[in-house]
């Protein structure tokens, strides 16, 4: 599949004239080209919607910067795959695995973490561009790792998605309590029997997965757009902890999918129409939020009235 | 692991008849070379109200930490309810220290106080039964069912504070361990929180260990006191511990104990970062 709809995109490109109106958007094949990239689309989607769930937790434990790091250790791992001829995703989950059981164990607290993820992620990049630098292959695999890929979904590549992303999903709502308790306050939920060390020891395992999956699609160096922003927008609007992960994997699942089929059209890579999405859902929220904590109030009206008398 | 000898804690009568609580016998803790107390011996027993003072670093959280079986001790035993100590139990209700819950955080009030109800269930996080009117009950218990529906991180710090209080008595607790649960509040949401969890003692009998910086916003409720100083303590009650001469031998160093409306003012402290030196940075001694 790779192969075959690499000439269609370039003929598409070709064929649409040189301005920038036509590479960014180009509609003609359209329905030939939706069925070769079906399986990216479908990809997205799930990837839209587990990361939108992971990323509620990863706002609520202040862990953007951990994604950040995880990836680009994922990135020189699906490098060194590439190099080695061996399976890139293969390769991609064991460098976010690493780099998730070091910040797990090493960054229980978040000074250590962040110094911890400073330390490693220009290690990851360092070593991930000196393998990619040794690759001899085409090219068009190695921008991929970094800046995301439309058509290189193929079916068993597709499964290890879907398996991967349900992975998550169920550890996530078996654990989604003590979780989020860890997360609140981790002391009071270690007061209270839960058992604080397995259980973000086990997110930082689910996130490293789910980074390395999203690598596979929106590139190493903008999962953020995946993991982060949404639930940072959904934020924004709600507080309510049925609401907030809801509208997170919606935004998601709209980023990812409405990214790729905008993306189909044109000979440009997949990853800005993801991200311009993205940022623009969360500048939306923003301003919803902007405009209601004007108005709104979460208490009776009578209350402040009462206090001030 | 044995008990230190001739250390009989209950030699004094509190009127609270029956088996201690929670008692320590020959308690010592110790991080390297530094003892931050030895030969502790203390009983807690049922309606107790224990308060615990010192210095920053004197090891007031510490020994919280011991009671909630997250810090093994270096010597003696601890036991609650008859048995050691144990990690996670949920008998034990734990209030922490006041620190802000970040605007945003994804959770209105009434979740808060959910999580001391359901917050250690592993599964589906699906409602069961009873779950919402429990969690009502306590709202109401700690005086937040008005803004039991408001976004955590918007409220106040006395309001977050009655929550953590409503969400720790929500395993209706046979102890309750407060970590400085008044700090940066005002004199009126001091005497709320404080008076909240009184109630709780007074009701349920259930008997509360305090620590604090400062002892009069719980003088009134207070029915001893354990000071915690420069890897000494003394223990009794306020009007045998918080005397002058009884803090200047603590510290070992001249202190002066006023009593003034009601209030108590202790004069003359050591500056207690000279007293606390790290074994790590031996050029801070
Ligand atoms: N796990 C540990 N390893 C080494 N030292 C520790 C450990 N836990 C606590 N300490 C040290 O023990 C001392 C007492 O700490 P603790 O938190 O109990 O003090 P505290 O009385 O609660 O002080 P504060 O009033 O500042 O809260 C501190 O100097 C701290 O550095
Ligand atoms: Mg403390």
């Amino acid at each position: 599949m790779t192969t075959a709809l690499a000439p269609l995109i370039l003929t598409a490109a070709a064929g649409g004239g040189d301005d920038l109106w036509s590479r960014m958007f180009s509609f003609a094949n359209y329905g030939e080209l939706l069925q070769l990239v079906q399986n990216s689309v479908i990809a997205g989607a799930v990837l839209g919607i587990v990361g939108g769930l992971i990323g509620v937790f990863v706002m609520q434990r202040d862990m953007a910067f951990a994604v950040h790091g995880i990836s680009e250790l994922s990135f020189a791992g699906a490098a060194a795959a590439l190099l080695l001829g061996v399976n890139v995703v293969a390769g991609s989950l064991v460098g976010s695995l690493i780099a998730a059981v070091i910040i797990g164990v090493l960054g229980s607290k978040a000074r250590d973490r962040n110094s911890i993820i400073g330390v490693l992620m220009p290690f990851g990049l360092g070593l991930g561009i000196l393998f990619l630098a040794l690759y001899q292959g085409r090219t068009a695999n190695k921008f991929g790792l970094l800046t995301g890929q439309i058509v290189s979904v193929d079916d068993p590549q597709l499964i290890w998605l879907i398996v991967i992303s349900i992975v998550v999903l169920l550890g996530l709502g078996i654990m989604w309590r003590p979780l989020s308790f860890d997360s609140l306050d981790a002391d009071v939920a270690s007061a209270r029997g839960v058992p604080t060390r397995a259980v973000s020891l086990t997110f930082m395992l689910l996130l490293g997965l789910m980074v390395a999956v999203s690598v596979q699609i929106i590139g190493a160096l903008l999962v953020l757009a995946l993991l982060v922003t949404p639930a940072a927008a959904a934020m924004r609007v709600s507080a309510s902890p049925i609401l907030v992960p809801i509208l997170s994997m919606l935004f998601g699942f709209v980023s990812a999918v409405g990214g790729i089929l905008l993306a189909l059209g044109g000979s440009l890579p997949i990853s800005p129409y993801i991200t311009t999405i993205s940022f623009a859902i969360y500048l939306v929220c923003r301003l919803i939020e902007a405009r209601r904590t004007k108005t709104r109030s979460f208490r009776p009206s009578g209350e402040t009235v009462a206090v001030a008398a | 692991m044995t008990a230190a000898p001739g250390a009989p804690a209950a030699e004094h009568e509190h009127g609270h008849p029956g088996a201690p609580v929670l008692s320590l016998r020959g308690a010592r803790l110790g991080f390297g070379g530094r003892t931050l107390w030895d030969d502790l011996s203390l009983d807690v027993c049922r309606g107790e109200f224990l308060a615990v003072l010192g210095p920053n670093g004197s090891g007031k959280s510490s020994l919280l930490r011991t009671i909630l079986g997250q810090q093994e001790l270096t010597a003696g035993e601890i036991n609650f309810g008859g048995e050691p100590v144990r990690r996670g139990d949920r008998r034990i209700g734990y209030i922490p220290q006041q620190k802000m819950i970040p605007a945003g955080t994804p959770m209105r009030a009434r979740d808060l106080v959910a999580l001391g109800v359901n917050g250690h269930r592993f599964g589906l996080p699906l409602p069961r039964r009873g779950e919402r009117e429990r969690v009502d009950e306590l709202l109401e218990s700690v005086g937040a069912t008005h803004f039991a529906n408001a976004p955590v991180g918007t409220l106040s710090g006395g309001e977050q504070q009655r929550l953590r209080v409503g969400q720790a008595l929500a395993g209706d607790p046979d102890l309750l361990l407060c970590d400085e649960p008044l700090l940066s509040l005002d004199l009126n949401h001091q005497r709320e929180v404080s008076e909240l969890i009184d109630r709780r003692r007074r009701s349920h009998g259930t008997p509360v260990v305090f620590v604090t910086h400062d002892v009069n916003p719980v003088l009134g409720m207070v029915d001893r006191i354990l000071y915690l100083a420069g890897g000494r303590f003394r223990e009794g009650t306020p009007d045998e511990v918080l005397r002058s001469d009884v803090l200047s031998d603590l510290y070992q160093t001249p202190v002066e104990v006023f009593r003034s409306h009601g209030r108590i003012v202790v004069m003359g402290l050591p500056d207690t970062h000279d007293h606390h030196p790290h074994n790590e940075t031996p050029e801070a001694s």
